[in-house]
């Protein structure tokens, strides 16, 4: 583009440069291909497999025969499909709502310079630790009503059938996603306040605003992004929620607490139902892409530009 | 919401309110005052994080009749570390060393191969690289759990049923997207003055990426791989679909199936529970500044 501006001798010059810069750049093309193959054969393919395989009737062993648009429309008219439909998002909304106040305000405390809250975070991230086996498992014990919390804290109301009520066992799943997961939300918070200018506090401060008004005039609206990634990556990590629930309850009682991902697995690898549990799994990733997207709408384009806004 | 919106005045340091530092410097009992609702909300979560924590250790130092005897949060009377034994005899060191082939075989090449791509990323430019930059991001918001029907038969069609690399396989390939994210973040964050300047020596590309962008990237590289090493090591659905050997079980899978044989022996399932986690937690108190600095700046960008 200099070119038409400069001299002929530099002209020349700069030609031969920027060739070679855009040879350089393209050869680096090539550094991509491993990811690129990983990434293409256990992902991409993968996911044309299993629209592929929602055609098709397999049980898991046999051989894979053609069904047409039946799997689509057995499980369309399913209520199972609803409940699990339900279920899921029930459980997105509500762990969202639950985990990114605390998040957010663990985020910010935790962002404080004040030793002991160093010490707290360090604490307040072992469940980030844990295998989601581990976590249901040790929940289990937690609450038997005679052996666990209940008897250890002297209340009464903590012995509950939490595994055989419905109610209590989705509410239960929920408070046991928000204590496995707000760590890392937390974490997230906690570097986004800590990137947030100081020259906004001090010019607020000048203005003469209170830290109520700081909080939700400058702490909230600076980190809008960062509300946006914890956002995304709660909402569409809500839908492989699978080993949790799966250890913690397998779905019951009955099938109050049996979400999308793992309804999919008990058609697919339970029910030796692999046509259906594929429908099952096209459905996860239609919502996961239309979630994200919506979010990231949300978000705007560009993120790095607008984030200083105002400075 | 209020109660951590008044601790937040004493971040004078970090978030540098002006009037809470003028109140950390002056008056101390505004300080303590504001200090209060924030602070009981801190100790109040942790006692949420930890009461589970302190019940499973405890537990698992207790004899099966101090389990039925005590007070469930009380300490021990006579501890013992016979359900330790066994755990340990019910072949978890096995479930260990599986755990330990299937992390370091998919961390490494992961971040290996997601590096190379995220300088290309950034380095590079044309039509090709953009397209590839633009199927990772989506990558990112797909859940690919939903992917594991056809990851099984993918996997017994190559005859990799019931193996560890049938593990490390789909890991490593669902790792990449987030793993390129954040390392090109981090790679576009180098000065291109220190480009320019190694291309001035005459260093090619490829030299470039090894002695400059490596080395300055080391902080995000060390984050993704404990990152990715997490996943991997707490992963339940690939093992559970993939594996079907008791000897080839990891330690996640392990827990859940001990915990089926030993449903009557609380203290055992608890010790095995603490067992499986003690790696990361020594991990973790090693590596702490560096994973929580590291995941805090990379999800933040």
């Amino acid at each position: 583009m200099s070119n038409a501006v400069s001299t002929a001798p530099k002209a020349a010059v700069r030609g031969t440069d920027s060739q070679h810069t855009e040879q350089r750049k393209a050869a680096l093309a090539w550094l991509t291909i491993p990811a690129l193959f990983f990434f293409l054969v256990f992902a991409v393919i993968p996911l044309a497999g299993v629209l592929i395989l929602s055609f098709t009737s397999w049980d898991g062993i046999g051989a894979i025969g053609a069904a047409g648009l039946d799997n689509w429309f057995s499980v369309l008219a399913d209520p199972g499909l609803y409940n699990a439909l339900g279920l899921t998002f029930l459980i997105m909304i509500v762990s969202w709502l639950v985990q990114t106040p605390i998040s957010l305000l663990l985020g910010v405390f935790t962002a404080g310079s004040q030793r002991y809250r160093a010490a707290l975070a360090v604490l307040y991230f072992l469940p980030l630790l844990l295998s989601s086996a581990a976590v249901a498992i040790a929940f289990k014990a937690l609450l038997d009503p005679n052996f666990g919390l209940a008897t250890g804290l002297g209340l009464p109301f903590l012995a509950q059938d939490w595994l055989g009520v419905p109610q209590l066992a989705l509410g239960l799943v929920i408070f046991v996603i928000a204590w496995q997961f707000v760590p890392f939300h937390t974490l997230i918070y906690q570097g986004g306040v800590r990137q947030i200018p100081k020259s906004l506090y001090e010019a607020a401060q000048i203005d003469g605003a209170g830290t109520i008004k700081q909080f939700f005039h400058i702490t909230l609206p600076q980190l809008k992004y960062t509300i946006i990634t914890s956002s995304t990556l709660m909402v569409v990590g809500s839908l492989t929620y699978f080993d949790l629930i799966f250890v913690l309850t397998g779905g019951g009682p009955g099938n109050s607490t049996r979400i999308l991902a793992l309804d999919m697995y008990l058609r697919g690898f339970r029910a030796n139902l692999m046509g259906p549990a594929s429908v099952i799994a096209v459905i996860l990733v239609i919502i996961g892409l239309a979630l994200a997207l919506f979010l990231q709408r949300l978000g705007g384009k560009d993120k790095q530009g607008s984030q200083l806004e105002g400075l | 919401m209020s109660t951590v919106l008044k601790s937040n005045a004493q971040e004078a340091r970090t978030a540098s309110l002006g009037g809470s530092a003028a109140a950390s410097r002056g008056m101390g009992q505004r300080l303590r005052r504001l200090n209060i609702p924030g602070g009981l909300g801190g100790w109040l979560w942790l006692a949420i994080i930890i009461l589970p924590v302190y019940y499973v250790v405890i537990t698992s130092l207790k004899t099966q009749a101090g389990y039925f005897g005590q007070n469930p949060l009380a300490l021990p009377t006579e501890p013992t570390l016979e359900n330790y034994q066994l755990v340990l005899e019910a072949d978890f060191a096995q479930y260990f060393m599986n755990s330990a082939i299937v992390t370091l075989g998919s961390v490494i090449p992961t971040v290996l191969i997601s590096f190379m791509a995220s300088f290309a990323i950034v380095r590079g430019g044309g039509r090709f690289l953009k397209l590839v930059n633009g199927m990772f991001l989506m990558g990112l918001a797909i859940p690919l759990q939903a992917t594991i029907i056809p990851i099984y038969l993918m996997i017994i069609r190559l005859n990799l049923y019931d193996s560890l690399l049938a593990l490390m396989l789909p890991s490593i390939a669902f790792a990449i997207p987030l793993t390129v994210l954040i390392l090109s973040n981090f790679i576009r964050d180098v000065p291109n003055e220190l480009f320019e300047s190694m291309r001035l020596d005459g260093c090619s590309e490829w030299q470039t990426m090894w002695r400059l962008a490596l080395p300055l990237t080391r902080p995000a590289i060390v984050t993704v791989a404990i990152y990715n090493g997490l996943h991997v090591w707490n992963g339940f659905l690939l093992p559970l679909v993939l594996t079907q050997s008791p000897g080839l079980r990891v330690l996640p899978l392990g827990l859940w199936t001990f915990q089926g044989e030993f449903s009557v022996n609380i203290p055992a399932v608890l010790a095995s529970v603490v067992l499986s986690t003690l790696p990361i937690l020594v991990l973790y108190v090693i590596g702490r500044r560096q994973l929580l600095a590291g995941l805090t700046a990379g999800f933040s960008k």
